[in-house]
């Protein structure tokens, strides 16, 4: 089954203000940002189990005229606070490149 | 330049780089960095007779940062020979009129944050407010060229310009959305210029670098850029609404976007930053080969923070009164608690041993004792017994400085965008 890292153009992550973390799949094809999104693999429980937050605290938007998925949530630590491992945020996207697919 | 536009706009920083900006009142990029940059549009935008402005001066938008772009312009000026008006357009409200507007009921959370409390607004080291693009607009109403702003909206700038010359606020707040990281809306992703056309009904994106294109991918992407929503983007004074956006190629290289919708706000407010000092940051950095010790890294970690503790106490230095934390690169340096990896798969593994207390005196001290046990502590099976680390550098310990924490994040309703955001003048 194919994962998003052979699926996606773009999968990244970036702060979205100091206390928030968000998340982007990028497509380049409708037809398969159309299949990705009927799959109901890419959804808040998904982000939830992934990143160790609550189901409820995942704004998941998906974005026709972008063909992609964006997904917002806290932060483990605000940007830059005491413990924060990545001040800008844009090296926790990994996890999702291996989720599976069935496309 | 021979594409004659009409203004050159900077978003001159952002909270990216964390709160050490802000609270420091010192600039992100280097003096030589915005000197070079300044230089080179303050020469563009006098000769072609065009606006040149720039929010969020000297990274951070505070009193110190827009002192120094300041300074930086009336001597580059000084030196090619340049005249023009030049606004400043403070951000940094006094405190007490912060106060009183936090009497009056007027900030309000921002997400999940608590109510602002009139201590912590006591307590901050510094703190701005984000304004929007109405005092651009009131410094051209009143003959600025050169418009150097304190703590903007990222598309401010574009937007005031946009908006001033009849343009509907819609695309004139998308092309600041485009225009804010410069080239960063094209590939290969680079650090130069955009053009933006604004018409009625869109905007038109392309690289000015030849090297660069725009396609509707790269629009797309950068469209998701640091939003909490793809959709909708709250600014000062309303909303913009990018839901029934269309990214069409016009050529390989330009791309136009349609369809964007600005919902004005019935209150029209701005975003306050603030920080407060967090303590004093001590580090050292180092890293081991050994397998024998990798194994057992874990248990090691735990060792060491034990005798950390009871040493740092035996100098009077209570635990609470200071923090440890040993990064550990190739295994959950990167993403904390949150690293799905709970296995070392390489060879070797980095540390970045920190202490951050009240003093740096305490700081230097505890991270002393950390910087020793990580090197001699000993452990079952060791056969390194000359050290457990290879440091890079001599000194091993390094001050890094004061640390501050995201303390105000909260908006500030106002009745005239203009009314905490002074403005003064200078002939140049």
């Amino acid at each position: 089954m194919p994962s998003i890292r052979e699926l996606a153009r773009i999968c990244k992550s970036k702060n979205a203000g100091p206390f928030d973390l968000t998340i982007d799949i990028v497509f380049d094809d409708t037809a398969l940002y159309q299949k990705v999104r009927a799959s109901g693999v890419i959804t808040e429980a998904l982000f939830a189990r992934l990143y160790g937050v609550s189901a409820d605290d995942v704004l998941l938007t998906p974005y026709d005229a972008a063909m992609a998925i964006k997904a917002t949530f806290p932060r483990l630590v605000p940007a830059g606070g005491i413990g924060d491992t990545d001040v800008y945020g844009c090296q926790q996207h990994a996890p999702l490149l291996d989720v599976e697919i069935p496309v | 330049m021979a594409r004659a536009p009409h203004v050159i706009g900077v978003d001159g920083g952002s909270v990216d780089p964390g709160p050490y900006y802000l609270g420091a009142g010192v600039p992100f990029c280097s003096v030589m960095a915005i000197r070079r940059d300044l230089r080179l549009m303050l020469r563009a935008a006098i000769a072609a007779r065009i606006p040149l402005m720039i929010g969020t001066s000297g990274g951070a938008g505070g009193a110190p940062h827009l002192e120094l772009t300041a300074r930086l312009v009336r001597e580059i000026a000084a030196e090619e020979g340049l005249h023009f008006r030049l606004a400043l357009i403070e951000a940094e409200p006094p405190r007490v009129e912060l106060q009183r507007r936090l009497a009056a009921g007027r900030i309000r959370p921002l997400g999940k944050q608590p109510p602002l409390t009139a201590e912590a607004l006591d307590r901050a080291s510094r703190v701005v407010g984000m304004m929007g693009p109405e005092p651009f607009m009131e410094a051209l109403d009143n003959g600025a060229q050169v418009i150097l702003a304190g703590r903007a909206s990222d598309p401010a700038p574009w937007a005031a310009a946009a908006i001033r010359a009849q343009l509907p606020p819609a695309p004139a707040w998308y092309a600041g959305k485009m225009l804010e990281c410069g080239a960063t809306p094209s590939i290969p992703k680079g650090h130069d210029c955009l053009l933006v056309t604004v018409r009625e009904d869109g905007v038109e994106c392309e690289p000015m670098n030849p090297i660069r294109r725009c396609t509707p991918l790269s629009i797309a992407n950068h469209s998701l850029h640091e939003n909490s929503s793809p959709i909708h983007h709250i600014e000062p004074g309303g909303m913009l609404d990018t839901s029934d956006c269309r990214f069409d190629a016009l050529s390989d290289r330009a791309v136009r976007i349609s369809g964007m919708r600005w919902t004005p706000a019935s209150q029209y407010t701005v975003k306050l930053e603030g920080v407060e000092f967090a303590g004093h940051r001590c580090i050292s950095i180092c890293g081991t080969r050994d397998p024998l010790l990798i194994a057992r890294l874990p248990l090691f970690l735990e060792e060491v923070r034990g005798i950390v503790r009871e040493k740092a106490a035996a100098f009077g230095v209570a635990p609470e009164s200071y923090a440890l934390i040993i990064r550990t690169y190739g295994l959950d340096g990167v993403m904390g608690a949150r690293e799905p990896v709970q296995q070392v798969a390489g060879h070797e593994v980095g540390f970045v041993i920190e202490v951050i207390a009240e003093t740096p005196e305490i700081a230097a001290a505890v991270l002393g004792i950390a910087r020793t046990n990580m090197l001699h502590t000993d452990f079952p099976g060791r056969l390194c017994r000359e050290g457990n680390m290879a440091f890079p550098f001599s000194p091993s310990d390094i001050p890094v400085g004061p640390v501050y924490r995201f303390s105000i994040h909260h908006v500030l309703e106002l009745d005239n965008p203009c009314e905490i955001f002074p403005i003064t003048y200078e002939e140049i």
